[in-house]
């Protein structure tokens, strides 16, 4: 039996992504030397959400990416049939740029270790950090830890934490249990 | 999520729609990446591939082996003019041996028809057929489809005539399958001898007269006279066949539209097309030879988890 629990709601989402574009605008200024780049397939909702609030602040446009990571996961030939690629959108340069990668829920951080390896062929990054939504704290594989964080969550492995936000619609944010 | 219906690539004619479609949004992705300025994934750094070439090839065989370089997968080629086959061993014993040196992926050409599926019956390995005599060439069938689509946006509703010796190539074959599944009208046409008898079967229909064929088409599709399957002489000269058959700018000035002209390789210059035509605007086939690399890499992929079941 499934039976879901509801941690945050669309007002509390709002409130946490105001609040990571501040930090963001803290530490990066003017973005003029900044690239955002979200990890497909999951990535991409929040990070336009932060990117389109961002603009609304600034003014003016901020340089972003859609990453596929597809081809540098680790766990490539552990499934049966094979991880099908997301249609990817990087029509920026990375080289000497700080790049901050954004992910819905940093869980083992085996995605964030492929997205480093991903971003390597469109420059050298002066500098990459991470935001993520949801950070799944205990739970890491490997020394990977989030510069900017939505929301902390402790759960166990045979829980799901889900992350809705989409372009319009109900956001929420739901841990699932099995 | 969607995944391919089949553990080889044996031809066309075994895949579907939805099949096209994985392959091809897949080799998107890969079209980007052999674009970059690091142009390599580490997708199968775990896997082994092994180029069998029974028969000779040049861009097929450079294609996949730059295809699997590209993946980071470990190759091993075999080209049975300096092999053990000229000793008389059969093409089981060969593979056989071959995959007892852990091969997952095999990609085979070989002079008869159905070689690659005999092979996926009895061997534990995913096939890639990279052309069995007169029967299919899959992967050339798959990029020419996706040069169709990405110059024009889509394949369907579009018109291919595919001109030239039609009985005894395997790219029309596979070609025709290909296209019809993704909703093209083909054609075919060239002298009667080199066109199969069963044409019918295949929803194509035939134009003697290549300028009607020109007229009718947005693409032309140019083959090869293969000299080397004709065991009869199935036209009285090349010099005929270029007269009657052969495209030239002047044919294609005197069209009432633009046309498209393909050609999978290696063009005979001066026969099938005239070099001025092979070199223009209307060419497609140096794009052909990149997106061959790009679909390559997406089979090899979406093959490779196959190879453990």
């Amino acid at each position: 039996m499934s039976n879901k629990r509801k941690i945050l709601n669309k007002k509390q989402i709002n409130i946490i992504i105001k609040r990571l574009c501040h930090e963001l605008i803290e530490n990066h200024n003017d973005f003029s030397d900044t690239v955002i780049v979200s990890l497909l397939p999951r990535g991409k909702h929040v990070a336009r959400r932060i990117v389109n609030r961002l603009e609304q602040i600034l003014e003016y446009k901020i340089n972003y990416g859609e990453l596929d990571i597809s081809f540098y996961r680790d766990d490539l030939r552990r499934h049966s049939e094979p991880i099908i690629p997301h249609k990817m959108e990087m029509n920026v340069s990375v080289d000497e740029k700080h790049v901050v990668i954004i992910d819905d829920v940093l869980y083992t951080g085996r995605s964030v270790r492929s997205a480093i390896d991903a971003l390597m062929p469109f420059g050298r990054p002066k500098s990459i950090e991470l935001l993520v939504f949801v950070d799944r704290r205990l739970s890491r594989h490997l020394p990977i830890q989030p510069d900017y964080v939505g929301k902390i969550v402790d759960s166990i492995d045979s829980e799901k934490v889900v992350v809705n936000i989409t372009n319009d619609g109900d956001d929420n944010i739901l841990i699932l249990k099995s | 999520m969607d995944h391919l219906s089949v553990n080889h690539l044996l031809g066309i004619k075994y895949l579907n729609k939805k099949d096209i479609d994985i392959i091809f949004n897949t080799a998107d992705n890969f079209k980007k990446i052999i674009n970059q300025p690091i142009k390599k994934v580490p997708s199968l750094r775990d896997v082994t591939i092994a180029n069998l070439f029974f028969e000779n090839s040049t861009r097929t065989k450079l294609s996949f082996e730059i295809a699997e370089k590209r993946l980071s997968a470990d190759i091993i080629n075999f080209a049975s003019a300096a092999s053990s086959v000229k000793k008389g061993e059969s093409l089981l014993d060969t593979v056989n041996n071959i995959l007892a040196m852990k091969v997952d992926i095999v990609v085979m050409r070989h002079p008869n028809p159905g070689a690659s599926i005999f092979l996926s019956r009895n061997i534990n390995a995913s096939i890639i057929n990279a052309g069995d005599g007169t029967h299919e060439h899959p992967t050339q069938a798959l990029l020419d489809a996706y040069s169709i689509r990405e110059r024009f946006g889509q394949v369907a509703s579009k018109k291919v005539v595919i001109i030239g010796d039609i009985l005894h190539s395997r790219v029309a074959l596979s070609n025709i399958f290909c296209l019809k599944m993704l909703g093209a009208k083909v054609a075919v046409c060239g002298p009667l001898t080199l066109i199969p008898k069963y044409l019918d079967d295949l929803g194509v229909s035939y134009f003697s007269d290549l300028k009607e064929a020109l007229n009718w088409c947005d693409i032309a599709n140019v083959l090869r006279i293969q000299l080397e399957r004709q065991d009869v002489q199935l036209f009285p000269s090349l010099r005929e066949y270029t007269n009657v058959y052969g495209i030239n700018s002047t044919i294609l000035e005197s069209l009432t539209k633009e046309i498209t002209i393909m050609h999978p390789g290696p063009i005979n210059r001066g026969v099938e097309l005239t070099s001025e035509v092979a070199d223009s605007h209307h060419s497609l086939i140096l794009d052909q030879v990149e997106n061959g690399v790009a679909i390559r890499m997406a089979v090899l992929y979406l093959l490779s988890n196959k190879s453990n079941e």
